[in-house]
């Protein structure tokens, strides 16, 4: 396999999907090919930190239109249920 | 208010309380899912506004089509997503099971579908004054297919638990999303950030599945370019190697 073959599955190999047999093949390259490796650990870090930045919060006043706007639709679409 | 009975409420029971017409149960559930759809549509479209109206529009939508939600799995396969036609293009795909991601639910990933759908016609409207449409755009252009080889080769200098921590990293992660284009932006942020499968990911944006693998694969090696140049440690840069060679 050569460098660009596995720039090429990277996706596959990082999300757990690429076939055994050309995983095996993938593993066999990056334990002689030090960028490779490299460049595979910085991708998987590049996803784990956008994953774990920062909750966006709903502003409150939105939070409250958005239930007042969620009650008016519920009764226009489904009129025989009564909010509590 | 929420009826304090259905807090501990599994999402499948919530889900069929409120197809059932069960009000509280679907406030429930729009609490649960409104900061992750305000989120993602806070990302897309990086405007308080407009991100604001696609959440609201997203649950009222999903109001409209809850009947037509099947997030129960049947037999050995996993029942198909449905969702509704909220903009209109691209038609969904039911004809295969489907993986949902860690971390996302099957009610989860339809409302994050919901709502980039949503997103999208927003970012169609904004583009209706420019030359390029956002359907053209979203198109494999020609040359596309060539990858970019990584350059800068380099461990980073921390972990990202540790990296996430820091401010000026959160500056660089959002100044480098930035810097994507749209069509890859919204790729990974619904597939990586969100947690969608490459399917749903195409569903969402009207694409195909392998569009969706490439847009996301280049996204992720433009990503980690620019984050490598700011986090690798410099003194353990390496050379890439000869790509004509092994």
């Amino acid at each position: 396999m050569k460098c660009s073959e596995l720039l090429a599955m990277l996706n596959e190999y990082v999300d757990g999907t690429v076939d055994p047999a050309i995983c095996e093949e993938f593993e066999r390259h990056m334990a002689g090919c030090n960028p490779c490796q490299v460049v595979v650990d910085n991708i998987r870090n590049t996803i784990i930190l956008y994953k774990g930045n920062e909750v966006h919060e709903l502003p409150i006043p939105f939070q409250k239109k958005l239930h007042a706007a969620v009650r008016k639709h519920w009764q226009e679409v489904c009129p025989g249920d009564k909010p509590e | 208010m929420s009826n304090p009975t259905h807090i501990e409420q599994s999402e499948a029971d919530l889900v069929r309380l409120a197809q059932q017409g069960d009000l509280p149960a679907f406030e429930i559930l729009t609490d649960r899912h409104a900061h992750r759809v305000y989120g993602v549509a806070l990302r897309i479209l990086r405007n308080v506004h407009d991100a604001e109206d696609v959440t609201q529009q997203t649950f009222l939508s999903a109001i409209e089509h809850l009947a037509a939600f099947r997030g129960r799995r049947s037999g050995s396969g996993a029942a198909p997503l449905e969702f509704p036609p909220v903009g209109e293009s691209g038609a969904a795909s039911q004809d295969q099971p489907d993986e949902s991601a860690p971390g996302t639910t099957m009610f989860g990933a339809w409302l994050l579908k919901i709502a980039a759908r949503a997103a999208l016609k927003v970012i169609r409207k904004r583009r209706t004054v420019e030359m390029t449409s956002l359907d053209e755009a979203l198109e494999v252009g020609p040359g596309e297919e060539h990858l970019p080889h990584p350059e800068f080769i380099a461990d980073w200098r921390q972990v990202p638990d540790v990296l996430a921590q820091r401010a000026e990293v959160r500056e660089l992660l959002d100044r480098a999303l930035e810097n994507l284009d749209e069509k890859h932006r919204l790729i990974f942020l619904l597939r990586d950030v969100e947690g969608l499968s490459i399917r749903e990911t195409a569903e969402a944006l009207g694409l195909s599945e392998g569009n969706v693998k490439v847009r996301l694969l280049r996204a992720r090696l433009q990503l980690r370019e620019e984050l490598t140049r700011t986090l690798g440690d410099p003194e353990r840069q390496l050379r890439p190697h000869d790509h004509s060679s092994t």
